[in-house]
């Protein structure tokens, strides 16, 4: 053993390059070598700062929170800059004074904003648009501006047409205010887009309703009856509620630069290859290290530098590769797509321009092409950026087609096949053709599949249509057949049977399958009958169908009992229902406990007990909560307005209401559900199917939510809606998820296989692209019409009852393997041991 | 129906001498392609049959005790088929069981006794060693 002791690694940065590092260590740090300290000035954990504009269309803070790496060989010291480095020592210092001694230290500082010298700066309603603070603060401030008092329109300058900027500009107009956008350079986005795609950027994104002005600065700013004047270098005056900077970055290099590090010609801490400066102990990743004299301020290369470190922390050899510098960049606005790849601005001597413009479609096209014009070296999209993802990763591979077809409408459609092994797929990640065709090849047979054994499209997302043709082009039938009896998909099925009027299994495997079904496709057809409405899901042979939890009606346990869980709607529960609740637990022995979406769950019926727990329930005036389903469960609440001092709608009252009404409907899994009464969300309802949270003016809805083995927060689907609208956007979400999702798919999984995804969900259920809405509705109002309860249909029909017996020729013995003892003061099963039937 | 269809079902228990037919129930009582449970009795112990009508009133009968999870539950699974072979798949972790021979279609070293079954003037007998 060479080290007893850890040694100390100290990385100044919690920004997404700097936790890729901490990442990267601990994944291949196997023996724990390294001890790792993570001084953030930021007071939150590593969050995702590309997806910063998404901040302001309502993800929270919490859902671009990076997935925290907890180890204990990892301590995160937050809201502590570090603000002195002692080379000789070997030591930190932080703001508070705090002192961390190190082995390694990884300067992933980032870069600060660059806000130009203009006069008046610094003047209240100046923001920039780097972090979360920055934005909390701009929305605040516009707020203030659309609540002000006064006539007009509210308005914004922002100062910087990069991509950035054009993201800025983009997040104000959300925020109700009109942005005007100034740029210095002759056009948009100058460092990724030439001068003919600057054009068409321009007239897309005006024609988004942002104001552009180009080859002009801002020369001051002043105060103005409370508003700003931006003048411009042109003598034109600008009225602004607010300003905001994104006119560049510049290197957060301090910390090197007073500790006599040398720094690149334009800032950043210099470091070669492997990104280590000339104190062996020094690296630096990210904006803020000088890459042999270059900074990059994206974050692809930004992780590349943090694999590279961390190789060579645990002794690699690796270095920086002319691949892992992709400067490529992708910008979606709304109805806008910019891409720019490789070298973009034909830097390249003797390099070839092929270019297509079609100013009345909106779209820009270039590729430049080695001066021999066999070598893709880079290009630019402009209105249509759906090539990205195929010819990003042929820079500097040959030509696989004329380019002018390459890019021309209508021209040649490349496929996946075009792309060498080596090409490099998902930028953000590294990740090429190669790793993921043998990942396909292993058994990867689907995008979240690949997403999650390459980490591939986890990050931007853009590479996503590649791995589609990838998973296309080898050969990986992704076959839709229900199961070996029913060559066709869940969705199908339902049209099937609701256009055919096909109303049993027997005669629907005999016209549309095979054979006699099986433990998945009888499941599936009873769900889908049941969702359309026909009857009792025990009546005639529709009880064969019916999986263990459907025939009984209740949860089978481990040792062969069943729980039962009244419905309790919204979890608003008289005494009289509790007393009820508990005297049938008592009397029948049960094991009860507090479910997770407000209702009490009693364990430990036997077969033959269940209908006499259902009368006793059923008397009572409760009835089943389809516990057991793939059906509605539960709408939890809080106590709103009723009670809480700080509820703003009635939250127990819709959750009651809404849990009424989706009562009994059968769904391809299990639909939970949530209504809060103000956005502190106690509820939970983000992470349910739907959820409601209550808003001044009405109602937000997200969909898409779920806990469980992979946790999501639902994602905004419409807001500030009143009760009617709500219900009827919740009534169309529910049926066009029981029409056309898969078997067993929960809602989030369903969004994330759809084409076009929230986007195009949104556009059926509120926009009513398809025509169907009216038919999605009618289809709730007769779920509605025809609820009963399914415990009351069994006690009211002396066939049904038959079946609940343990044993057709001892019908009231029970089951002699069912025993229990008490724990904690309630009955347990007693483990059943295995029969060890194993030759 | 004819008062005296023999069903032998598999080869195990193939008419052994010393089988004890016994009456269990009219063979109308069970609900065709569902599972239903019967409490027996061999040597003292009880033993449960899971006992299985197809659609055709052919009926198997297997051991009712899962493998996997020591329950008494197999006659609580959904019928079915496995390329042709009929099967029962256990509601606890969904293993298919052969109901023709007892043989678990997921793991071959697992198998769960079958029983013959006779059906007399309409009542269900199952033969017990």
């Amino acid at each position: 053993m060479t080290e007893l002791v850890g040694k100390e690694l100290v990385v100044v940065g919690n920004g997404m390059v700097g936790h890729r590092l901490v990442q990267a260590v601990r994944d291949r740090d196997t023996a724990g070598t390294w001890r790792i300290t993570v001084l953030g000035e930021e007071p939150r954990p590593a969050y995702d700062r590309v997806a910063l504009s998404s901040y302001v269309d309502g993800k929270s803070a919490d859902d671009l929170t990076l997935p925290a790496v907890s180890d204990p060989l990892v301590q995160l010291h937050l809201g502590d800059a570090a603000v002195a480095l002692d080379r000789d020592a070997r030591v930190v210092r932080t703001a508070s004074g705090a002192e961390f001694r190190y082995d390694a230290l990884v300067l992933a500082t980032g870069s600060v904003p660059f806000v130009p010298p203009v006069p008046g700066r610094d003047l209240p309603g100046c923001f920039v648009y780097r972090t979360l603070d920055d934005l909390d603060a701009i929305m605040a401030a516009a707020e203030r501006a659309v609540a002000a008092p006064r006539p007009g329109r509210r308005s914004a300058v922002v100062v910087g047409g990069g991509l950035l900027g054009l993201e800025a500009a983009r997040a104000l107009r959300l925020l109700g205010l009109s942005p005007q956008v100034v740029e210095i350079a002759p056009r948009l986005m100058p460092m990724q887009v030439d001068e003919g795609g600057g054009a068409v950027l321009r007239r897309l994104v005006e024609s988004e309703d942002l104001q552009v002005r180009c080859g002009v600065s801002v020369t001051s700013i002043a105060e103005d009856r409370g508003r700003l004047i931006a003048t411009l270098s042109d003598g034109v005056e600008l009225d602004a509620d607010l300003v905001v900077f994104s006119a560049g970055i510049r290197p957060a290099d301090g910390l090197a630069r007073e500790a006599g590090l040398p720094l690149g010609e334009r800032g950043g801490v210099l470091v070669n290859s492997a990104c280590r400066s000339p104190d062996p102990h020094i690296w630096a990743v990210g904006e803020v290290a000088a890459l042999e004299g270059r900074t990059y301020g994206l974050v692809a290369p930004g992780y590349a530098m943090a694999e590279v470190v961390a190789d060579r922390l645990l002794g690699g050899e690796a270095t920086m590769t002319p691949a892992d510098l992709d400067t490529s960049t992708q910008l979606k606005m709304l109805g806008v797509d910019v891409a720019s790849f490789g070298d973009a601005l034909a830097r390249t001597p003797g390099a070839l321009e092929v270019v297509v413009n079609d100013p009345v479609a909106g779209s820009y096209a270039k590729l430049v092409v080695s001066d021999d014009a066999k070598t893709l070296l880079g290009g630019v999209l402009v209105g249509d950026a759906s090539k990205y993802a195929t010819l990003r990763p042929l820079v500097g591979s040959p030509l696989p087609a004329d380019p002018v077809a390459m890019i021309a409408p209508g021209g040649v459609e490349l496929g996946a096949d075009a792309l060498p092994d080596s090409a490099q797929v998902c930028s953000c990640n590294a990740i090429t053709k190669g790793a993921i065709c043998s990942a396909i090849a292993d058994g990867a047979h689907d995008v979240p599949a690949i997403k999650a054994c390459t980490r591939a499209g986890t990050s931007c997302g853009s590479c996503v249509p590649m791995l589609k043709k990838l998973l296309e082009q080898s050969g990986v039938e992704v076959s839709k057949a229900l199961c070996e009896h029913f060559a066709v998909s869940r969705a199908e099925l339902f049209e099937i049977i609701a256009g055919t009027g096909i109303r049993t299994f027997s005669e629907l495997i005999a016209q549309y399958g095979r054979g006699r079904g099986c433990d998945i496709c009888k499941p599936a057809v009873a769900s889908i009958l049941a969702s359309l409405g026909t009857g009792h899901v025990l009546s005639g042979e529709q009880a064969t169908l019916q999986d263990t939890n459907d025939h009984f009606l209740a949860n089978l346990q481990r040792n062969g009992t069943y729980s039962v869980v009244p419905r309790i709607p919204g979890g608003e529960i008289t005494p009289e229902g509790l007393i009820t609740i508990g005297e049938v637990a008592r009397d029948f022995g049960l094991y009860t406990k507090i479910t997770g979406g407000q209702r009490i769950d009693m364990f430990g019926a036997r077969v033959e007990q269940l209908p006499a727990i259902w009368r006793r329930l059923v008397d009572a005036g409760f009835e089943s909560g389809h516990a057991y389903g793939k059906a509605l469960r539960t709408v939890k609440s809080c106590v709103g307005t009723t009670w809480c001092r700080y509820g703003q709608q009635d939250s127990v009252g819709l959750a009651v209401a809404l849990e009424l009404r989706y009562r009994g409907l059968r769904a391809p899994h299990k639909v939970k559900a949530g209504v809060s009464g103000c956005a502190r969300e106690c509820a939970e309802a983000r992470s349910k199917d739907f959820g409601v949270i209550a808003t001044e003016k009405g109602w937000n809805l997200y969909v898409g939510g779920n806990g469980g083995f992979q946790p999501r927060h639902a994602d905004l689907l419409a807001s500030d809606v009143d009760t009617d609208a709500l219900i009827s956007l919740i009534d169309r979400f529910l049926m066009f998820y029981i029409r056309t999702a898969d078997r067993l798919q929960r809602t989030a999984a369903w969004i994330e296989a759809m084409d076009g995804g929230l986007d195009h969900l949104r556009a059926v259920i509120v926009d009513d692209s398809l025509g169907i809405c009216a038919d999605l509705e009618a289809a709730m109002e007769a779920h509605v019409a025809n609820y009963s309860d399914e415990w009351r249909g069994v006690l009211e029909d002396p066939e049904k009852l038959e079946r609940f017996v343990s044993f057709v020729n001892a019908p009231d013995t029970p089951d002699p393997t069912i025993s229990f003892v008490s724990e904690r003061g309630q009955p347990v099963p007693v483990p059943l041991g295995l029969p060890g039937v194993r030759a | 129906m004819t008062a005296e269809t023999i069903h032998t079902a598999g080869t195990v228990h193939d008419a052994p001498s010393d089988i004890r037919w016994e009456t269990v129930c009219l063979l109308d009582r069970l609900l065709p392609e569902r599972g239903a449970a019967a409490l027996l009795a061999a040597g003292g112990e009880p033993v449960q049959v899971a006992l299985f009508r197809m659609v055709d009133d052919t009926v198997h009968a297997i051991g009712n005790i899962d493998p996997f999870s020591g329950a008494a539950v197999l006659s609580r699974g959904i019928v079915g088929d496995r390329g042709g072979v009929p099967i029962v798949a256990s509601p606890v972790y969904k293993q298919a069981f052969n109901l023709i021979t007892g043989q678990c279609l997921d793991d071959p070293d697992v198998r769960v006794p079958v029983y013959p079954v006779r059906i007399a003037d309409g009542w269900l007998q199952v033969g017990i060693p």
